[in-house]
This record gives C-alpha cells, structure tokens and sequence, in this order.
C-alpha cells in the first residue's frame, strides 16, 4: 500500500470503520530553524469499532508501534488514547495516529489488541490496574505495577477515587490534604 | 509454570527483585531446565515511586520538571526535555532557536556518557574489568564537559518551559571542543577493543537474539530495535528540536557487518557508532547555533498563570539513549496540576521483549544478555533458588552469578 498523506488517513479510516468513526484531525507543529513541520492524527471512534480501528492501521502499516495508552478521567467518562507511528525509517515522514475512545464509567470495558500486537501486554495491564479499565480477553490480567496488599478497588489514576488517601504517607508537621 | 506433579524436570529460579546483571530492581522469574531457560516471568512494580500521580495531584508543572529530571538518574535529561515539549504543545508556547540547539547539545552529550557507561557495564557482566575500568574512565571526560557547561555531573536542570535555563558561552567552546577531540582520537582505540577482542566476540555473538520479525511484534525501541534491523529513531523519524535542522540517520548493525543477527553483538555496534554520530551532532550544533534569547518567559509568576490558564493536550517524544521516551500531558484551565501526566520510558517497552531474549540461554549468559537491552530500573545483590522437586531454598549472591559468568569467559578463551 502506498503511502498516504494525513488527510487520506483519516479518510480512509471514515471509509472501513463507517458508523463507528466519529471525528479525525490533523495537528502540525513547525520546529526549529529550517521550520519543518511535524503530523499528527487524531481518530475518534466509538468502542465497537476499536478493534476493528487498529486492524485498518495494520492494513496502512504492516507493523504499526504502539507507544502507549494514555488514560485520563474526564468526571463522568474515561477517555483512552492508544498512542501509535506509522511510516517510520525515514527523515521527518513518521505520523503519529492516536486512537480515542470514551467510555461512560458505568461501563469500563474494552477488547484487548493483543491478538494483533503482542507487545500490547504491559501498558494493558497498566491501564487495567491504575484506571479500572477491564480489558477483555486479556491473555495476562495480573497486576504490573501495584502491590499486591493495595485493595483491587483502588485505582490511583483516577481523580474520583479518595480511597487512596488513608494510603499516602504524611510527612511530619503537614497535615493530609484536605482534613484541617 | 510448566512444573506439575508428575514431572519434575524443571526449576524455577527468582532472580531478584536484587538481580545480579543490572543495578535495578526488577524480578525476573526464570523457568530452568538443567542450564537452559525455557520460560521467564517478570514482575515490575518494586520501586514504583508514583511520580505521575504527584504530577496530577501535588505539583505544578514546572515543579514537575525537576520531578521528572530525577525519573531516571543516567538518562536525566530525556525526561524532563520530553516533558517540556509536550507542554510546550499543550500551552502554544513557541521556542526560542538558541534554546532548541542547546537543548540537543545536553541530549547528546548525555547519550554518549550513557552509552559509554554500558559499554563499561556490559564488559564488568562477562567478566572483563579491565574494559569496564578503562571504558569509564574514558567516560570521566565527558561527565567533565557536562559539569564545565550545565553546573552538575547528573542532574543538570537546564531545561524549562519555552526554552533552557543556561546559556552555553562563547568562552566555553574551546573547551567542548577539546572534549570532542579527545572522543574522537580514543574512538578507534575504543572500536578495536568493543568490535574486534576476540573474548567480547564469544561471549556477544549469536548472544540474546530478538529476530526482526518478533522486534516488530513487540514494539522494542532504541538501540535495541536497531540491532534488530529496523532503522527507527525519533530523531530521524519525527525530529523534534534542532533535530530537525539536522540530516540525522538511523544506525542499523549492517554498516560495519554487512548483515543483520539482531544479538548483544549487534547491540554493542550500534552503541559504539551513536557516540560517533553524538559526537557530530554536536559539532554540527555549535557551528549552526544561531544567537539570540534563551527563554521565553523568564519570570516565573507569569510562567505559572501562563500555563495554569492553559488549556490542551501535548505529547512529547524524545530518542532517550535506551530508546523512544514519551510524556502526554492534558492541561485543564483553572487547574495548576497537570491533569494528566503519562510517562513512557523505554525500558518499559523493552521488557516485553525480554522473555524472547532470554528464551533458551545457559544462565550464565543470562547477566549479558539482559544487561544488552541496557534496563534501567535500581541495584541488586542476591537471588533465591528453589528447588521445585524438593522445595528447598538456597541462597544465590551476585558474587555466585557473577562468577559464572566469568568462569564461562575463562572456559571459552582456553
């Protein structure tokens, strides 16, 4: 498959996820002296075509690197970015393609990809543990980070979740937050 | 674990959370049968300092900076320049040129002590100290060039939002210069001794092999994806800074060999050739290096309204020495915290990758092979053997491991 421009990315996502696409954006940034410019993509799709997102990425590049996945609490939602480049190896030609999801926290569900890319393993385990997210189909859903004595129930990434607080150690004269 | 009740042929052996190749503390659980491992477990999570939820909880950004320089100690400057770009996006804050160049000259000149520092490392785990003496004594110099130019040996904390704190003066490069010099007349030395010994040869070839294919899968970074055969480098791909300006290459191991193995050796290749490709960059920034301004915003107050108010989202990406290091910030008005703080270092990544490495290695080889992804995480003194046919526990110290490893060297070089 040649390669194609930013705009054409986001179509051709438009085109093969259909109704479970919502939004694409291109951002670009000049650097330095010479002002070259770098990309950037945003996709925006809904969870039932998550799975089905990364497999047209595979489609654009053979071997696409997934970065990371970000997790932020947005109050009532979650919102999960899955950090990837494509189009590597050359000077100035990568495009980073971030993948967003939303999901209500009613409902912290989403399908593991590492059936596609196995190297996915440790930041799903992350994202499991510190934002409760449960990733189904987890080949290994142990815990990568916490401790094994921390309750199952408490998820440091999340901004909603006090449970944390009895944990944290108060160094002497301070008091905890928020108890005067 | 494959151990079951009937079959005992295999063992399992806990190496760490103080493990014997590597100053860091990270437990690998390997499955043996006689000298070979056939299966490693990792568990993570022994030091876990929580440094991005002080980032979203107690901090301000540019409290962070100092945080985020304290992530790693040898790669110190990957961090908090990661972080800076990412929140440079964030809040539309533009950078001075001058600051840009000098933010790659202290990168640089972090990668090559890094480097050299592995290679010392790397040549202590098969048991060669005399290299491992030599190597970081040549590394003295340019830990030297860093103190003369930022003010610290480690932590250096030039950088800040929309630019550096510090300038590099005009006074100061003959002395940059004569550091580069001295690189550049050991370089051969170095090379013959890293490329050529045939002890470095035994012990690296056909050592710890990731094969392309599983690299990929895997998503590994940094020098150890290199050695793979992949040309992928942040500062090639997507240059950031005055990376940009400059027509940098990705090193692969095919220059000097010819093929690609993807082994410790392949990895000692590309190492030793990015401290030469180090050493021109920087050359390359103190001839280009335009004047002008060094920061942005050099009052404080304004700085800290200017990024509370800030509404956005960033990701910073930077080629730390072990690979593809990457923040992402969100940044809420009203909020003085960053609201989101995610850090990736590259050690993260290339862990995954670590049980295929290791996979059907003697033990002995197990310090190299794992020491050659160049981990970074804290330091360790023993590891516990269990026994799983009889349950019974011994007590393994790095001194044990360690003199393995070296015995193998010795058994091979008769």
């Amino acid at each position: 498959m040649e390669k194609l421009n930013p705009q054409g990315i986001v179509d051709s996502f438009k085109k093969a996820l259909g109704g479970g696409f919502i939004n694409g954006e291109v951002y670009e940034r000049e650097v330095a002296v010479k002002k070259n410019r770098f990309r950037r993509i945003w996709i925006f799709v809904k969870r039932e075509a998550f799975h089905e997102a990364v497999q047209h990425l595979c489609r654009i590049q053979e071997y696409p690197h997934l970065v990371i996945i970000s997790s932020s609490d947005l109050g009532s939602d979650v919102e999960l970015i899955y950090h990837f480049t494509i189009y590597y190896g050359n000077h100035l030609e990568e495009i980073s393609v971030g993948i967003r999801i939303t999901l209500d926290k009613k409902d912290l569900k989403i399908p593991t990809i590492t059936d596609i890319i196995p190297g996915a393993i440790f930041t799903e385990r992350e994202t499991q543990e510190m934002m409760g997210v449960e990733v189904t189909d987890i080949p290994d859903g142990r815990r990568l980070f916490l401790e094994g004595d921390l309750p199952e129930n408490i998820h440091p990434w999340r901004k909603d979740d006090k449970k944390l607080e009895k944990y944290l150690r108060v160094l002497p004269g301070r008091k905890p937050k928020g108890k005067e | 674990m494959a151990v079951n009740n009937t079959e005992k042929t295999t063992y399992t052996i806990p190496v760490g959370p103080i493990h014997p190749a590597l100053k860091e503390p990270i437990q690998l659980d390997l499955e043996i049968d006689g000298e070979q491992v056939v299966d490693v477990d990792i568990h993570l999570g022994q030091v876990h300092r929580s440094i991005e939820w002080l980032g979203m909880n107690r901090n301000n950004p540019v409290q962070s900076i100092y945080l985020a320089e304290r992530i790693c100690g040898i790669c110190n400057v990957c961090h908090p320049f990661c972080l800076v770009l990412a929140v440079e996006q964030a809040a539309d804050i533009v950078v001075p040129e001058r600051a840009e160049y000098i933010r790659v000259i202290a990168a640089e000149m972090e990668r090559i002590h890094s480097h050299i520092l592995w290679a010392g490392v790397a040549a202590h785990e098969i048991g060669f100290d005399t290299v491992f003496y030599l190597t970081w004594r040549v590394r003295e110099e340019i830990m030297d060039m860093i103190e003369y130019v930022f003010g610290n040996r480690i932590t250096k904390a030039i950088y800040q939002f929309g630019g550096v704190r510090r300038d590099i003066t005009e006074e100061q490069i003959p002395r940059l210069k004569q550091g580069l010099d001295y690189y550049k007349s050991i370089f051969e030395q170095l090379r013959r001794i890293f490329l050529e010994d045939e002890t470095v040869k035994m012990r690296c070839r056909n050592v710890g092999i990731l094969p392309y294919e599983d690299a990929m899968k895997l998503v590994t970074v940094g020098p150890t994806v290199r050695a793979s055969g992949v040309p992928k480098d942040v500062r090639q791909d997507q240059a950031y800074s005055a990376y940009a300006d400059l027509d940098i290459k990705a090193i692969t191991p095919d220059v000097v060999t010819g093929t690609v193995v993807g082994d410790v050796y392949d990895r000692i290749i590309v190492r030793l050739l990015e401290v030469a490709q180090s050493i021109e960059i920087i050359e390359d920034c103190i001839k280009n290096m335009p004047e002008g301004p060094i920061l942005t915003e050099p009052k404080m107050p304004r700085l800290l309204k200017l990024l509370t108010d800030a509404e956005g989202e960033g990701v910073g990406r930077v080629e730390a020495p072990r690979g593809e290091d990457i923040h992402y910030v969100r940044m809420e008005a009203g909020v003085s915290t960053l609201s989101t703080w995610k850090v990736r270092a590259p050690t993260y990544i290339n862990l995954v990758a670590v049980p295929t490495i290791l996979k059907g290695m003697q033990i002995a080889d197990v310090p190299i092979a794992f020491a050659s992804i160049d981990p970074c995480m804290s330091c360790t003194n023993r590891a516990i053997i269990t026994d799983k046919a009889t349950g019974k526990k011994s007590v393994v110290d790095y001194e044990t491991m360690h003199r393995l490893s070296v015995q193998k060297t010795k058994e091979l070089q008769r």
